[in-house]
């Protein structure tokens, strides 16, 4: 059977009924039709669209959303967990500072993710609002949605949403009468994984290649031009709506004591489970309940470990799936919650083989301008690629445990370095098996005689 | 003017670089981006797809005419060309294929897809169809792991692309 090529069109999807999904429990996706068509202006006024920015705009000081905010606890979606509210506190503002600028990451890059595509297609309106609300508790004078290249239909409804929005009064002079000016433009990006990195994305947008910055002065200090800036991820911003609308509390209680931290998050599974897709969940929600929703791992075979949030955080095992999906928890297990999206390995995928296609990607995607990065990973994929071929020699896996120590916290200007350290030390610690078996493995023939994947 | 979401695809007269001359259609929405921004340098990489929509690619002759609209030094604008991966610096053919080479596609079928392409086009990574048809590219994670292994043709996302859909697939890609 062979498909036509319409239905091999990719449409980004939630996994879940209008049924599941309440105003009260569902801040993200409530909105979202079944049929997963793009919510206009329209939809999105009737269905409480733009009420927040009605109740907050000229009626409480940007202080105030700061502070509900923090209260809330929304923890930064783009993978690092950082509290947007206290975040937002840290932004220069007052006196006779310039206003700055807001910036919404929507680079999404990240080996596995495929979260933020689903708001900005179906329900750009939403992302429009939370950003005239975190531009107004910034003092920005202006936002700008740093969007992928290749996200061409997103492009395409964000770009009419903005329009929608500017011809409706939310976006411009006077938004809603409140005296407050905000204007947004959409500024699309010309590939690099690299961008998606707070300040190499402020570089891109200024126009220049996107290595990253020294840090400090942090963008809230010196962004955008030299001016404060706010950098958050689409899911974040997507969330201040309806903390503001409903209260802080009120978010806090959406996680119904699965985690410390409050809200939903957008959860997903790709990989070769029987139905890979995104849910809206609780916060803390487990890894096997997302699993279980995404019918288990397909074809009877068994789970032999899975990353948690993406490509650059570290492997996690079967024992593992209780685990609360949430920064701490998962942060005390030798990876991160990242961007919460799972990938499924099965036991008879090759961990070698995929940490070899992760560091190939890492290498690729370095901006070159920190030794351990720029040098560390090609040398990191070299070794890889030979235990893949099982052609290693003796002491390559204590060589890769010292580059993975290498690209480290700490070592380097940006957190790509130790995005690409966390699932190579991880594999090694919990498959070191599989990577002595590279060295061990018959050598004649090697090339032609790859081992097979699964057999390591 | 083409549609300005567009990455790579493009009008069908493609320049072969010689000679190059600014359209004024392109001036003219280069001017518009810059006033996007606080300083005219952030307009340098929608300025490069600009021509690249109409030309296919970024000819060298492209650089100092950027340049000059913008009022920055040539320097600047090359070093921006030569960053970015979506960029071309030289001709590719009418769709430009991406293939999504990351984690989750590279489990569920990556290597598979990229022999069914490599072997109905008889090029690898990197290269054009002598007619000029296609130019192949690996990409970073399309975004589209829910349904690997995914690729984009033009500005065509698709995805799960079994092997086997391939030819019929690429045969609407003229
Ligand atoms: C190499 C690298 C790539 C990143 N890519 C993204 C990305 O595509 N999207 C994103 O939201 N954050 C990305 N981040 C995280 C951002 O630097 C930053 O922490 C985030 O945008 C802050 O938003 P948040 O606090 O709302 O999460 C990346 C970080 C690194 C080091
Ligand atoms: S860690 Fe890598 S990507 Fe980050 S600044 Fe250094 S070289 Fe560039
Ligand atoms: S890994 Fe291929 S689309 Fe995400």
């Amino acid at each position: 059977m062979t498909s036509s090529p319409a239905s091999l069109r990719y449409h980004s999807q939630l996994r879940q009924s209008a049924a599941e999904r309440l105003a009260e429990t569902h801040p993200l996706t409530w909105r979202l039709r079944e049929d997963g068509a793009l919510i206009g202006l329209e939809e999105y006024v009737e269905k409480e669209g733009y009420a927040a920015v009605k109740k907050v705009l000229g009626k409480q000081s940007g202080q105030d959303v700061i502070g509900t905010m923090k209260e809330a606890n929304v923890r930064g979606r783009g993978g690092a967990g950082f509290s947007a509210g206290v975040k937002w506190s840290l932004t220069m503002q007052g006196g006779d500072l310039a206003r700055g600028y807001i910036v919404c990451n929507a680079d999404e890059m990240e080996p596995g993710t495929f979260k933020d595509r689903l708001l900005l297609e179906q329900q750009p309106h939403l992302l429009i609002e939370g950003m005239i609300l975190g531009g107004y508790a910034n003092n920005s004078c202006y936002g700008y949605i740093f969007l992928r290249g290749e996200y061409i239909e997103a492009a395409r409804a964000v770009s009419r949403a903005i329009g929608e929005a500017r011809a409706a009064g939310w976006l411009g002079k006077n938004i809603a009468g409140s005296g407050f000016d905000f204007d947004i433009a959409l500024h699309t990006g010309a590939g690099r994984y690299i961008c998606g990195e707070e300040t190499a994305l402020i570089n891109s947008l200024e126009g220049k290649r996107a290595n990253p910055r020294n840090k400090p002065p942090f963008p809230g200090q010196s962004g955008a031009w030299g001016k404060p800036t706010v950098v958050n991820n689409v899911e974040t911003l997507c969330n201040v709506p309806a903390v503001m609308q409903h209260g802080a509390k009120w978010y806090q209680g959406l996680s119904g004591g699965l985690s410390d931290d409050g809200g939903t998050k957008l959860y997903g599974v790709s990989g070769r489970v029987n139905r890979t897709g995104l849910w809206e969940l609780p916060i803390g929600t487990s890894a096997a309940e997302l699993m279980d929703r995404a019918g288990g791992v397909r074809d009877g075979r068994a789970l032999k470990t899975w990353l948690p949030g993406g490509g650059s955080t570290g492997f996690l095992l079967p024992e593992h799936l209780e685990l609360a999906l949430d920064f701490d928890t998962i942060g005390q297990y030798g990876s991160r919650l990242g961007t919460g999206l799972l990938t499924v390995v099965t036991e008879d995928q090759s961990v070698v083989s995929l940490v070899r296609n992760l560091e190939a990607f890492f290498a690729r995607e370095s901006c070159g301008w920190c030794t351990p990065c720029r040098d560390g990973l090609p040398w990191t994929l070299k070794i890889l690629q030979s235990l893949e071929r099982g052609e290693g020699e003796q002491g390559d896996i204590e060589l890769l445990e010292s580059l993975a120590t290498d690209l480290g916290p700490g070592r380097t200007f940006c957190a790509h370095a130790p995005g690409a350290a966390m699932p190579l030390e991880s594999s090694i610690r919990h498959f070191r098996h599989e990577f002595e078996a590279g060295i061990t493995h018959r050598r004649h023939a090697a090339h032609a005689d790859p081992i097979p994947v699964g057999e390591v | 003017m083409n549609d300005n979401a567009s990455l790579t695809s493009h009008s069908p007269i493609a320049s072969d670089g010689d000679g190059f001359l600014l359209h004024d259609e392109d001036r003219a929405a280069i001017l518009e981006e810059r006033d996007h921004y606080e300083q005219p340098q952030a307009a340098c990489i929608e300025a490069l797809k600009i021509v690249q929509r109409r030309h296919g690619w970024v000819p060298d002759g492209a650089i100092p005419a950027i340049a000059e609209v913008l009022g920055v030094g040539p320097a600047s604008v090359e070093g921006v060309a030569t960053f970015y991966s979506l960029i071309f610096r030289q001709p590719v053919g009418r769709h430009v294929i991406l293939i999504c080479d990351s984690s989750s596609c590279f489990l569920t079928g990556f290597d598979e897809l990229r022999e069914a392409i490599t072997a109905e086009l008889g090029i690898e990574f990197g290269q054009t169809t002598p007619d000029g048809r296609f130019t192949l590219l690996p990409v970073c994670c399309l975004g589209a792991c829910d349904r690997g292994p995914a690729m984009m043709i033009g500005d065509d996302t698709f995805g799960p692309v079994p092997p086997d859909a391939v030819a019929e697939l690429l045969k609407e890609y003229s």
